[in-house]
């Protein structure tokens, strides 16, 4: 495959309400700010990731053009899906050999609704949906069959919290107090991610301009992804078959992994995750916070792309691992190999 | 555009209002199984599925690519779902041609579907993003003054968005799946409709259909049976508020043409494309993209509609399966059109065939005027 790097990533100060600004507002700054970095006013390519009802109505991606100035037309495409797959789309479209350039983005505003509620929507419309199994309730569900040690799940909370602390465009969240109430059992409400708004945005390079536009590209040495059964029966919730089968796919263990930046919006997912993608103790996991520190829903996946490349472009590892997730429990999954 | 990519099996749903024996799950696996056996293979064959339609509000189900999974015999399997308004079924296609070009996957099935019974997509259609007009209107009511626009412009006669109504539904009587069937349809009996939005009568707009259409797409050492081969791909965006955008004819519409156009080495396409399949929702978009897309002057694409050079049995035929005014499952009306210009050209349209078609046109349009898809395929390897 034709070497693609990420070069540069930007997002958002997430917030956790609406601070009054459209989705194409929220959007600008990043596209912006990853255009000044690279110095490209166009791109071979463009893809975005976002989803009509976290805004409640239709096309919510057709504003996002203007805040993109796409003026003359642009080559674009768009996935109802997290912006990670946006970046697959793109990853695809540069093995093509055509184009050097991609700009992908992903963006949501789960402050707009009910997002427990709305998730339900996900769900098989004639036998899950009307059960009104929510969010939370199919979290827990999972959460069950891994039956981790609550130790085990605060640790991993406490950790991501005290990480996103010291992450300027994650939350402030307070760390964990003796005793948390239950949000559904056997999930505490601090094992609930926050509700966030934001955005991110990343430029993807092939080539020589990889090298041209950043001084330690992150290498896209593998990317896969795989989905599987929806029914919450058909599948062993204790574990990710897709994620494991994606993480083999993409090459994970064909060499140490320094940081993992995993899609685990809820303490057990990380435990089923980490199994999966056969991470070992030595691996850092999350130190941006994840998303139990900041969770801007068709974001959060590209994010983690941005996190891991981050870590290559400073120089503080040289190999790293991201993942993005969707669909209910994990059903969804998609692993890309870093490499400097 | 990287490596061959040719479509090897094609399956439809008959378009119909509404298909209550099947849930949206038993749509989209019906047209899976068509294009599958047209193929003459199985699910186990496909490396990856790309799924495609428009806003999840049209049947209340958020990201449906979920749901489907098992349907589509996804399951250890990459599966994507793409979004582009109208366009969409287009670039589902696009998509998946793109994991053969770039040479990630041998054999992809690309499904796109609408199953609009399950809601009304005009109320869908007519909300509004927070803080932003609400215009209300549906998507005839935000067309209909761009088609006024160009009468004003081109000088076109009244009648003309007629013509395009009648031929459209004379050819989708020619086809097994289309939806609308009207015998006897002439001009008189389009003129006696009631008016929607000035200019479009009752029989000049789409009817809303259940549908599902589904492709199985393959790399060169995959191909099987009789393929029609990918000779171009291409997609173009523009901003829906930039002021100063032609909605009439826009500028993504011809640059995306004159893309497609040059991978293909098409100069002339009036000349050289036998058959087009182009997005046509509302009569009046035949004359107008008969311009953006080259195959007229500005001004002149009307007086070829009159003509009768765009009838089944005319010089350049557009839209021989009847159209989007005859079937419009709208998620997926963009990949019929990508599908049915595939089977023109590999010879398996049925009655609806245009004799001896080498290359064809498939088009698909969204949101404002302002998303664009399409792809040339060709009886030929590129």
């Amino acid at each position: 495959m034709r070497d693609v790097a990420i070069v540069a990533f930007a997002q958002t100060r997430h917030t956790d309400h609406d601070t009054g600004l459209s989705e194409h507002e929220l959007i600008h700054p990043v596209i912006s700010e990853v255009k000044e970095r690279t110095g490209l006013r166009r791109f071979g390519f463009t893809c975005s990731g976002s989803c009509d009802y976290l805004a409640g109505a239709p096309f919510s991606f057709v504003s996002a053009l203007d805040a993109l100035a796409a003026w003359p037309p642009i080559s674009e495409s768009h996935v109802e899906m997290d912006g990670a797959w946006a970046l697959y789309e793109a990853w695809v479209r540069l093995q093509h050999g055509d184009i050097d350039s991609a700009l992908v983005y992903g963006f949501g505003k789960s402050s707009l609704g009910d997002l427990r509620t709305i998730m339900t929507l996900q769900l098989d419309p004639y036998y899950l949906a009307p059960l009104g199994l929510d969010q939370l309730s199919y979290a827990a569900l999972q959460a069950a069959a891994v039956g981790a040690d609550r130790q085990e799940l605060d640790e991993i909370v406490r950790r991501s919290r005290a990480d996103g602390r010291s992450n300027p465009y994650a939350f402030d969240l307070p760390d964990l107090s003796d005793k948390e109430d239950f949000a559904v059992q056997p999930l505490t409400k601090t094992d609930v991610p926050p509700i966030t708004d934001g955005a991110a945005a990343i430029v993807l390079a092939a080539g020589d301009l990889a090298t041209e536009l950043c001084d330690r590209p992150a290498y896209i040495r593998g990317i896969a992804h795989r989905t599987e059964p929806h029914y919450l029966g058909l599948r062993d919730l204790a574990r990710s078959a897709s994620a494991a089968d994606a993480a083999r796919a993409a090459g994970v263990g064909k060499g140490p992994v320094e940081v993992a930046e995993l899609h685990a919006q809820f303490p057990h997912e990380e435990i089923i995750l980490r199994r999966a993608l056969e991470l070992g103790g030595d691996t850092v996991i999350n130190p941006s916070g994840g998303p139990l520190a900041a969770n801007p829903v068709m974001a959060t996946g590209l994010i983690r792309l941005g996190e891991a490349a981050r870590r290559i472009h400073d120089g503080t590892a040289s190999r790293t691992v991201a993942h993005a997730a969707s669909g209910p429990c994990l059903q969804q999954n998609l692993v890309t190999v870093l490499e400097a | 555009m990287g490596n061959r990519c040719a479509v090897i099996g094609v399956g439809q749903t008959h378009y119909t209002t509404k298909r209550r024996d099947v849930s949206i799950a038993g749509l989209v696996r019906e047209a899976a199984l068509r294009a599958l056996e047209d193929a003459g293979l199985t699910f186990k064959d496909i490396d990856a599925v790309v799924i495609g339609k428009a806003p999840d509000l049209f049947e209340g189900v958020m990201m449906p690519e979920a749901y489907l999974a098992d349907a589509l015999g996804a399951a250890g399997k990459p599966m994507m779902r793409v979004h582009t308004a109208g366009s969409v079924g287009g670039s589902t296609a696009l998509v998946g041609a793109s994991l053969i070009q770039g040479g990630v996957h041998e054999r992809v099935l690309v499904v796109a579907f609408e199953k609009q019974s399950e809601s009304n997509a005009t109320w869908a259609l007519s909300t509004h993003l927070p803080f932003s007009a609400s215009l209300v209107v549906g998507a005839g009511g935000y067309f209909a003054p761009h088609i006024r626009e160009y009468m004003r412009r081109s000088g076109a006669p009244g009648h003309i968005g007629t013509l395009v109504a009648v031929k459209d539904r004379l050819n989708a009587l020619k086809n097994p799946y289309a939806h609308l069937k009207i015998p006897g349809i002439d001009q008189k009996m389009v003129e006696s409709t009631p008016m929607l939005w000035e200019p479009i009568r009752y029989l000049e707009t789409c009817p809303s259909s259940d549908g599902a259409c589904a492709m199985v797409l393959a790399s060169e050492s995959a191909a099987t049976g009789t393929p029609a081969w990918v000779h171009g791909t291409a997609m173009r965006s523009e901003p829906i508020f930039r002021a100063g955008r032609d909605t009439v004819s826009p500028q993504a519409g011809k640059d995306c043409a004159a893309d497609v156009y040059r991978q293909a080495g098409i100069a002339d396409p009036r000349r050289q494309i036998d058959v087009a399949e182009v997005y046509v929702p509302f009569s009046w978009y035949e004359p107008m993209w008969l311009e953006n897309l080259g195959f007229a002057a500005e001004g002149e694409g009307w007086k070829l509609t009159e003509s009768g050079a765009t009838a089944l049995d005319g010089d350049t035929p557009w839209n021989a399966s009847g159209g989007v005014l005859s079937s419009n499952p709208i998620g997926a009306s963009g990949l019929i059109r990508f599908a049915e210009a595939a089977l023109q050209v590999r010879g398996m349209a049925g009655e609806h065939q245009v004799d001896g078609a080498r290359t064809a046109l498939g088009h698909a349009y969204g949101g404002g005027a302002q998303f664009f898809a399409m792809w040339i395929v060709g009886r030929e390897k590129p």
